[in-house]
């Protein structure tokens, strides 16, 4: 057996990567079409789109940018408020109400990102930080339009009617492809912006901020952008999640949320498209496993971020991009 | 509201805020030294407190358990920067992050398996119970004690790093790594013992609050995040800017608490994200560090 | 060379999964997933069972799913439903809401539930409900709220075992305000439950015209209580009113006491949970004064409480059950009477069955109150005992006063928007 009369499996998968890389929009769709049936049940695969868009749209800031947010629970938990609030005291439908959570998102990553643009490294994380506290705080005193700590209940959106068809979201496979059809948009949208002028920009600033602002590029209008269209992706997937769980829980915008999301960003690798993605799998897949098996589900939790950060610094994603092209 | 009551109010504060102190020196030095975020600092004040449980049961003595709590704890954090820190220096800040964050998890999981989930008790010790009379109102003997502790191990600790001749190589360290090499300075082991001197102070600072609080496998985590209040508003890596901070977040905290209590605890976000506009290194932080 | 034998054989073996049919390999995808046993569908009478298994509370949450297994086994003993064995699926909620919203969807949507029973939150038991009401199942909540009985939140399959803040605070209230000062502070957790149990108090109190001198709210777990006691002390009350619940209860005691106001002030919470106070420790608790659903002394009078404690006991080394785990003995054991009352697990013959029994299971009897559900129960006054006076180290409490199951303890159905 040569190597010339079959393909090196190496080389073989190098070019299924690269196949990947080149369409990696579609590439995730094919994975997400059969994530239902392969998963234990449709409520988690929801889940995961959910919060693999919330990973996305944080890497943005994160991996593309090269700051670090500890406050993106605030536009994830505004969100899904926004629609929670619009379904529940409102009665508005169902795509007002995500239109509203999607916006209000937008707004507040407007407000945080022009405030704590202004610092630098380890202390824009502590801005964030602190100023997701304070969004914390007022959603939870607002206790008439939030419910405080009881959380915001009966967000019920039940039967959607387009028209040609309708959609029932008590069934948990028409819910996910609902939830599907927004994720994959956000995705490919996600994927445009990347490939644009702007993405090259971003690049641009994180490899070398000074280089950038000498070609004469506006470098905290560029990450204020970032973190404004971070803040809408995030926001999305907040709204997805209220119409998900019929329910806003106060504890989507504690910083525990925000250091969800951070790690699995890292969990997945940062530095890639697909990364944050991947992490939000590994993370959620893990703790649905390891929560049913024991009460230690921590321990498990802890060893595998201990063991990933000594071991596979990429992250999963990372690491198989780097077995793979080596 | 009386003046004797927003006198006394203050007071609690600054009892309050020597809490905050301990908690943000150890972290403050370990992140101005090692650039370290030390997200376990919550776990080694967990595990200060538990290994206080453990020393009182078979020491018998409040004293020698509370002496002891510091040298364990310090101990387990010198393990932890030789095997597991150690080997993440010069990649960025995100990976100690990482790692120190799984540990966190680990150490709190290992705690609930030894010691249960419920909890064990903690009384203050005989000699420290009850309050004394300060002309403004009443205040617990035990709050006072850890107002003295506290005070008596920030002078120690100003003494050892500006004093002694260790204590200026780990100043030199902080300000310039390369040159402590060029030196023959090795760095690794100053950076070790700061790590242990962190977590130990982390651990007595547990040990110290078991009795106010309830000793459970959770109580590290919302003082990590004060902790790291304290820090930012200080200034990371500045041991006089974590004094400062941590009596000042006691003083708001506690002001708070009397005219609009259930702000309170957004009170200390507030000042930091005040601060941080105003001043974004802290308030003695230095320029350009991480920057 | 290895690595390219492997990958053969990798491939080889998809190639026979393919070949033993499609629903062989939908199995041999699913099976690496879900690592839980699986059970035939349609056999037995499945109870979901969402607890806070790990957080601050996992030790009474499981507590609370080793009493429900009693209800379950005594059920199953008895031959089942016709045969039908009945079984418990306990899932985590980790206290937080949206893990248990998530968790319900699981044993909904997956697990296929026939009624799911629990929680030990406010807010946790309020999303279960949410969950459970769209999809028609019956939920029977275990943990303490008044909003679940308000319009906004009941559904007919909404039920309600545990007591709620109103009566508790209410019995409370009544019986320290009769006997004690009319000066009270109030120490609230700022959230739902706290304020609901403030209420209770205010409403017990009109009639003796207490007076309030103080009214502090706390963040939710907060752990330094320093900053809010001076101001209550600073009022001189005669009675202190503990509007929180577990870890913020214990620590408030704890710094209230160092503080000296113990001796000035008499304290008083309404959930005074067994648990809890072991956990603290006689002198931290000693004296106080508090309501319960439960205590296994009741054993000297009620018979179900004998049975129950006898049972928990044996499989217990000797220990006796706590307050909130006889809620989940309670919980499940009365869907299983009404499944066999109906005999069917028909959601609408056993709401039928639920809302016309009455039953007693380790209390003494109880009914829901037709109107919201709400189980209609026994309030027990208890005391925390001193160390000198305990038998035993499970002799905590001492019953003060048994205020016996009436509807008129509750919020009127009209007051509830129902």
């Amino acid at each position: 057996m040569s190597d010339t009369a079959e393909p090196r499996p190496k080389a073989y998968w190098s070019r299924i990567v690269d196949a990947i890389a080149r369409h990696r929009a579609l590439a995730v769709l094919v994975v997400l079409l059969i994530f239902p049936f392969v998963l234990p049940y449709e409520a988690l695969a929801s889940n995961i789109v959910i919060f693999g868009l919330f990973a996305l749209g944080f890497n943005l800031v994160f991996g593309y940018t090269g700051v670090l947010s500890f406050g993106h629970a605030a536009f994830f938990g505004v969100g899904a408020y926004g629609t929670g609030i619009a379904i529940v005291h409102l009665g508005l439908p169902w795509w007002v109400a995500m239109l509203i959570g999607v916006l209000a998102a937008g707004v507040t990553a407007m407000i945080m990102g022009a405030l704590a643009i202004r610092t630098r490294g380890i202390y824009f994380a502590m801005v964030t930080l602190a100023l997701a506290q304070c969004v914390y705080y007022i959603v939870y005193q607002m206790k008439g339009w939030s419910g405080g700590e009881n959380g915001l209940n009966g967000v019920i959106v039940g039967q959607i009617d387009l028209g040609f068809a309708s959609i029932d979201l008590l069934d948990p496979m028409q819910k996910y492809f609902f939830t599907l059809t927004f994720v994959a948009l956000a995705i490919f949208i996600f994927s445009r912006i990347l490939a644009s002028g702007f993405g090259a920009v971003l690049e641009a600033v994180r490899e070398n901020e000074d280089r950038a602002r000498a070609c004469g590029y506006d470098v905290r209008l560029t990450k204020w952008l970032a973190f404004v269209i971070s803040g809408l992706f995030c926001g999305l997937a907040g709204a997805l999640n209220a119409i998900h769980l019929s329910v806003v829980p106060i504890e989507i915008l504690h910083y525990h949320m925000s250091g969800q999301v951070v790690m699995m960003a890292l969990l997945g690798g940062m530095g890639t498209f697909f990364g944050p993605f991947a992490g939000a799998i590994v993370f959620l897949l893990l703790e649905d496993v390891v929560t049913t098996m024991t009460t230690h589900w921590q321990l498990i939790l802890g060893l595998v971020f201990m063991a990933c950060v000594l071991f596979f610094p990429r992250g999963v994603w990372g690491s198989v991009l780097q077995w793979v092209r080596r | 509201m009386t003046v004797n009551l927003v006198l006394l109010q203050l007071f609690t504060g600054l009892a309050l805020g020597s809490v905050f102190v301990l908690l943000g020196v150890g972290l403050s030095l370990i992140f101005g030294l090692l650039t370290v975020v030390n997200f376990a600092h919550g776990a080694f004040y967990m595990v200060g407190a538990y290994v206080g449980v453990f020393a009182l049961a078979h020491l018998g003595n409040f004293w020698l358990a509370m002496a002891a709590v510091p040298i364990i704890v310090g101990g387990m954090g010198l393990v932890v920067e030789r095997f597991l820190v150690r080997p993440l220096y010069g990649r960025g800040i995100d990976y100690p992050l990482l790692l120190t964050f799984g540990l966190g998890l680990v150490l709190v999981e290992l705690v609930r398996i030894i010691y249960g989930l419920e909890g064990v008790p903690f009384d203050v010790p005989e000699v420290l119970q009850g309050a004394v009379d300060l002309g403004i109102g009443w205040f617990p003997l035990y709050r006072l004690f850890l107002i003295v502790v506290t005070a008596v191990l920030v002078f120690a600790l100003w003494l050892f790093l500006e004093k002694t001749s260790y204590g200026l190589v780990i100043r030199a360290g902080a300000s310039d790594p390369e040159i402590m090499r060029v030196l023959g300075v090795d760095i690794s082991t100053v950076w070790l013992v700061v790590f242990g001197i962190g977590t130990g102070i982390a651990g007595l600072a547990g040990v110290l609050s078991a009795p106010m609080t309830s000793v459970i496998p959770d109580m590290g985590t919302t003082v990590l995040v004060q902790a790291f209040v304290v820090t930012v508003v200080g200034g990371m890596g500045s041991l006089l800017g974590a004094v400062v901070a941590g009596l000042l977040v006691g003083v708001v905290v506690s002001m708070t608490a009397l005219f609009y209590p259930e702000l309170s605890d957004l009170a200390m976000f507030m000042l930091m994200a005040a601060v941080l506009l105003v001043r974004p290194q802290g308030l003695f932080g230095r320029k350009g560090l991480m920057g | 060379m290895t690595k390219e034998r492997h990958f053969k054989k990798g491939v080889q073996t998809r190639r026979q999964i393919l070949k033993t049919g499609l629903a062989g390999s939908a199995a041999v995808l699913a099976a690496p997933w879900i690592g839980r046993p699986a059970f035939a569908q349609g056999e037995s009478i499945k109870i979901g069972f969402p607890v806070p298994l790990t957080g601050p509370y996992g030790s009474e949450a499981q507590e609370q799913a080793r009493c429900a297994q009693i209800a379950i086994d005594k059920f199953n003993e008895a031959g089942g439903l016709d045969g039908r064995m009945a079984e418990l699926l306990v899932r985590d909620d980790k206290l937080k809401s949206g893990e248990a919203a998530t968790r319900t969807l699981e044993l909904i949507e997956k697990d296929g539930v026939d009624f799911v029973c629990g929680s030990l939150s406010a807010s946790v038991q309020l999303a279960v409900n949410t969950v459970c009401a769209e999809r028609g199942k019956i939920y029977n909540s275990i943990s303490q709220s008044d909003a679940i009985n308000e319009a906004e939140n009941f559904s007919k399959y909404t039920f309600h075992e545990a007591m709620n803040p109103h009566m508790t605070a209410g019995a409370v209230g009544d019986y320290v305000f009769k006997n004690s000062g009319k000066r009270v502070a109030f120490l609230i957790a700022d959230y739902a439950y706290g304020h609901e149990m403030a209420r209770g108090f205010k409403v017990a109190g009109e009639k003796y015209g207490i007076e309030v001198v103080a009214e502090v709210k706390h963040p939710l777990a907060s752990k330094d209580f320093s900053t809010f006691l001076p101001q209550i002390q600073a009022a001189r009350p005669d009675v202190l009113c503990l509007c929180n619940f577990g870890f913020d209860q214990l620590n408030s005691l704890k710094q209230a006491r160092s503080f000296g106001m113990k001796e000035q002030m008499m304290m008083v919470a309404p959930a005074l949970l067994y648990n809890q106070r072991r956990a603290g420790g006689a002198s931290v608790y000693s004296g106080v004064v508090g309501a319960t659903n439960y205590y296994w002394k009741l054993e000297d009078e009620i018979a179900t409480a004998k049975a129950f404690n006898d049972v928990y006991r044996a499989g217990n080394d000797g220990a006796p059950p706590s307050d909130y785990g006889a809620y989940g003995y309670a919980g499940v054991g009365v869907l299983l009477n009404a499944v066999t009352a109906a005999g069917s697990t028909d959601t609408d013959g056993v709401i039928e069955q639920l809302e016309a029994m009455k039953y007693d299971l380790y209390k003494g009897e109880e009914h829901y109150r037709t109107c919201d559900h709400q189980a209609v129960q026994s309030v027990f006054i208890i005391e925390s005992k001193d160390e000198a006076d305990m038998e035993n180290e499970y002799d905590v409490f001492r019953i003060l006063e048994k205020d016996g199951a009436s509807e008129d303890m509750l919020r009127s159905c009209e007051s509830l928007g129902l």
